[in-house]
């Protein structure tokens, strides 16, 4: 038997060529037309100069030039960082405690807790906005609430189209995002360092601060970059919630693509806005080796 | 150990409280929505004006949104069935296809996740017009597929990984095919994995607004059509009812598709050794962290 065996093709190597064909077919074609050829598209559009053609004409570096001079991007580049830097900062650190006590409190509970904080993921990103705007509106819940109450005797406007709304909408849209990887990275924290923490006479803030927050940092980061990864393009809520003061980079490239009818230059804008998300992604890697990733 | 147990327990209420809280931030501004779509007022504020339906009638023989529903329908049934048939096959590849391209096939499958949808949708804007079918439900479809890939990759590959691999070694070893063995032995193992991400990319595509927006031609999706009306004040109790609707039909998938996925860890769990005891949530923890 064993020798037979022992003759026998391994089962990986065996396999037929009209098989693997077949196999890797559909996400082929969808990761290198759809995913890489198109960004290409993107990439190769932006150096091109608009003509009011599908993918322009010459070569020039003219949009990249007016991304780089014109102060309007800079100013709206640096507003989609720090709204999308302070929705990162709410989700994460609003989602900690959650993603601790489920991975250290929850026990029978945690599988039920897990699918209630999901659930909202899973329903109309434009209706959640859409519900905030009912919120914050001028007759919206907010003011009748604070004005049933006797807080204030009359609505204002102050909620509504500001900055300040767009991070809280983001926050709340994309709270599911950032309790998953950090509940994720503490579960997997080996019980035993804790035990062994606490045996060596650890107090309880002592074995957090020094084994828990430093293990879970993968997670952590791994939270940040999917939060802020969205945000940093969105344009719906900056447009329901947001007002003119909160245009966003993904509100320009949406015009250039649409009113304006620029597309190269709209086309510049989303390469500045991949170049921007890869010098973050790129910034979480080196932070995640400095903690020794262990996922 | 003893004290530790008790320090995790007094902490726990103080924790336990704040979860509730967050759940209520969470789930209260959503609630809202069902809310005002019963209250007898054409403005979402307090005090509540009374109990109506009147907002639902309106939702019935509306031909502009029907047909939306129509288009959200076939193109989330269309691109769910794409996007699940890459994620079955991309994940397979990827566990036992043992070639770089099948790894790097899956690695980029799992890109979208760091692309905004406003950059996602330009780019298949520019291909479909370059392909020369332009804005229409094809592009939407393809732009679903795409949204919904890293779900369904990420659910079917945490799937096939919590199949003992003894299981389809041993088909092999008894003369079964690389087809036969996918077949008859793999993909019925995982049905109902299969059926939850098909049923979780049903809901992506069925929910999602920024890449259709780019990729509608004449024939919006559902999402499309209630940006058009978000911008009516008259038309705003009316979208409360539908998105009530949307919400329940949501939530009822979401738990559908839930159930499924424990049903089918929980079969393999069972004769899995204690190290595989979680295999859904480390392999939902990179879905985050692997496609960076």
């Amino acid at each position: 038997m064993s020798t037979i065996a022992a003759t026998q093709p391994l089962p990986e190597t065996r396999s037929s060529p009209g098989f693997r064909f077949a196999m890797l077919l559909p996400g082929g074609l969808v990761t290198f037309l759809l995913i890489l050829f198109a960004l290409g598209l993107v990439f190769f559009l932006a150096f091109r100069g608009n003509d009011g053609s599908l993918l322009g004409a010459g070569f020039t570096l003219a949009n990249f030039v007016t991304v780089a001079t014109d102060p309007l991007y800079w100013t709206v580049t640096l507003r989609s960082l720090g709204i999308a830097g302070l929705v990162t900062l709410a989700t994460v650190v609003t989602a900690y405690p959650v993603a601790y006590y489920l991975a250290f409190h929850a026990g029978r509970q945690r599988g039920l807790l897990l699918f209630l904080l999901t659930l909202p993921f899973w329903t109309s990103y434009l209706l959640r906005v859409f519900a905030w705007k009912i919120v914050l509106a001028y007759n919206g819940v907010l003011n009748s609430a604070l004005i049933e109450s006797g807080i204030w005797s009359e609505p204002t406007l102050a909620f509504l189209n500001t900055p300040a709304a767009v991070v809280v909408t983001l926050a709340h849209a994309y709270a599911p995002f950032a309790i998953l990887p950090i509940y994720v990275a503490l579960d997997t924290i080996p019980k035993s360092l804790l035990e062994a923490a606490s045996d060596l006479g650890a107090k309880p803030f002592t074995s957090f601060r020094r084994i828990v927050l430093p293990n879970s940092m993968p997670g952590v980061l791994a939270a940040a970059l999917v939060v802020f990864v969205p945000t940093v393009g969105d344009y719906v809520t900056p447009a329901l919630v947001g007002g003119p003061a909160s245009t966003m980079i993904g509100t320009l490239i949406q015009a250039e693509f649409g009113k304006a009818n620029d597309w190269p230059f709209g086309a510049a804008l989303a390469v500045a806005v991949m170049l921007v998300i890869l010098a973050v992604v790129l910034v979480v890697r080196f932070a995640d080796r400095r903690y020794g990733s262990r996922t | 150990m003893n004290t530790a147990r008790i320090d995790a327990r007094q902490g726990g209420g103080w924790l336990g409280a704040y979860v509730l809280a967050y759940l209520v931030f969470l789930y209260l501004p959503i609630l809202l929505i069902p809310l005002f779509s019963f209250n007898n007022s054409i403005q979402a504020a307090f005090p509540l004006q009374g109990f109506t339906l009147e907002w639902y009638g309106t939702l019935v023989g509306n031909s502009a949104l029907s047909g939306a529903l129509a288009n959200s329908l076939v193109i989330g049934t269309i691109a769910a069935t794409g996007a699940t048939l890459c994620g079955i096959t991309v994940s397979y590849m990827d566990l036992y296809g043992r070639s770089p391209l099948a790894a790097t096939i899956s690695a980029i499958a799992r890109l979208p996740i760091l692309i905004p949808g406003v950059i996602v949708g330009i780019s298949l804007l520019i291909l479909v017009n370059l392909a020369g079918f332009g804005p229409s439900r094809i592009a939407i479809v393809l732009g679903h597929i795409l949204v919904a890939l890293p779900t369904t990759v990420v659910v079917m590959r945490s799937r096939f990984a919590a199949i003992p691999t003894t299981i389809r070694e041993a088909a092999l070893d008894l003369g079964a095919s690389d087809w036969t063995t996918f077949r008859r032995v793999m993909l019925p193992l995982s049905l109902p994995a299969t059926i939850s991400a098909f049923m979780l990319a049903f809901l992506t595509s069925f929910d999602e607004f920024i890449v259709a927006f780019f990729l509608a031609g004449t024939e919006p999706t559902l999402p499309l059509y209630i940006w058009s009306q978000l911008r009516f004040p008259k038309s705003l109790p009316t979208v409360m009812a539908l998105g009530t609707a949307i919400l329940a039909v949501s939530f009822l998938i979401a738990a559908l598709a839930e159930i499924l996925r424990h049903r089918g860890l929980a079969a393999t769990r069972r004769p899995a050794p204690a190290s595989l005891s979680k295999p859904e949530e480390t392999e939902r923890g990179e879905l985050q962290w692997h496609s960076t």
